[in-house]
């Protein structure tokens, strides 16, 4: 557990760090490099809480799909980089007076409510043999079947849209 | 220790509201958005993992798909907004203000 400690606070403080910085920093491209060391820190998280499939999914998925589209997207809007570019609302404070109102209500409900709660010394989950992927893979095609289904034509619908709304006007 | 991932993910959460908030590029606002849905999915596995159920990880399995199904859109609508106003400024976009 002592190991699971200090990996989970150095994992977390390069999460929050990184998070910080996405949203603070002057330079777009910054930003998106900032949200790749942030999804690592989360497939670290994940790896801690033995969650093997999703952490491999998330690297695949986030960092090599999501994050790619999104330079695409920063390429492709000629985003303005440079050290004079405004990047926050000149009311920003307003987003900081929220953000840490909720912050502050959630912290005091989470520790309000699992304040004495430890996750278990070993993970319950009960494996199909002995492979995380095996049970994901169990649990998705048995009990999430048709859930699984509406995210492949949700999957499909987005496909088609975006090629529709992105494509050049012919007319 | 089921607290200290809840509260990281609960920061997260609101280090990407404040991002969805006070930024003004598009692709930013984007980029905020997939901080808050991480969020989540922290909350997510770490409830898995405390109740010793695989639902947790194929929940956050469908909020990966999803994520990625509303990057490809969103993503789309910015790159009409750029092609219409030659502009991602989220402050130029208010042709509904009252």
């Amino acid at each position: 557990m002592i190991a699971q400690n200090i990996f989970f606070y150095l994992l977390a403080a390069l999460i929050v760090g990184s998070a910080l910085a996405v949203v603070t920093t002057r330079n777009v491209v910054r930003s998106a490099l900032y949200l790749v060391v942030v999804f690592a820190g989360v497939v670290g998280q994940y790896l801690l809480l033995a969650a093997e499939f999703v952490a491999v999914t998330q690297i695949l998925v986030y960092i090599g799909a999501i994050m790619v589209l999104m330079l695409f997207g920063i390429m492709l809007t000629r985003a303005r980089i440079g050290r004079d570019v405004q990047l926050t609302h000149d009311h920003w404070w307003i987003g900081l007076v929220t953000a840490v109102a909720l912050v502050v209500v959630m912290g005091y409900a989470l520790i309000d409510k699992f304040g004495d709660d430890a996750l278990p010394r070993d993970t319950r989950i009960e494996t199909v043999a002995g492979s995380n992927s095996a049970t994901v893979s169990d649990a998705l095609f048995s009990q999430f079947l048709i859930p699984f289904e509406v995210v492949s034509v949700l999957l499909l619908a987005a496909l088609v849209g975006a090629i529709v709304l992105a494509r050049k006007d012919r007319a | 220790m089921l607290n200290q991932f809840l509260l990281l993910g609960a920061a997260l959460f609101c280090i990407g509201v404040y991002g969805v908030l006070a930024r003004r590029n598009a692709v930013m606002v984007l980029m905020s958005i997939e901080l808050i849905l991480n969020a989540v999915n922290i909350n997510l596995i770490t409830f898995g993992a405390y109740h010793g159920d695989i639902v947790g990880a194929v929940f956050a399995l469908f909020v990966i798909a999803v994520a990625a199904a509303e990057v490809g859109v969103g993503l789309a609508i910015v790159l009409i907004i750029y092609r219409n106003r030659h502009s991602v400024d989220f402050d130029d976009v208010d042709a509904m203000r009252g």
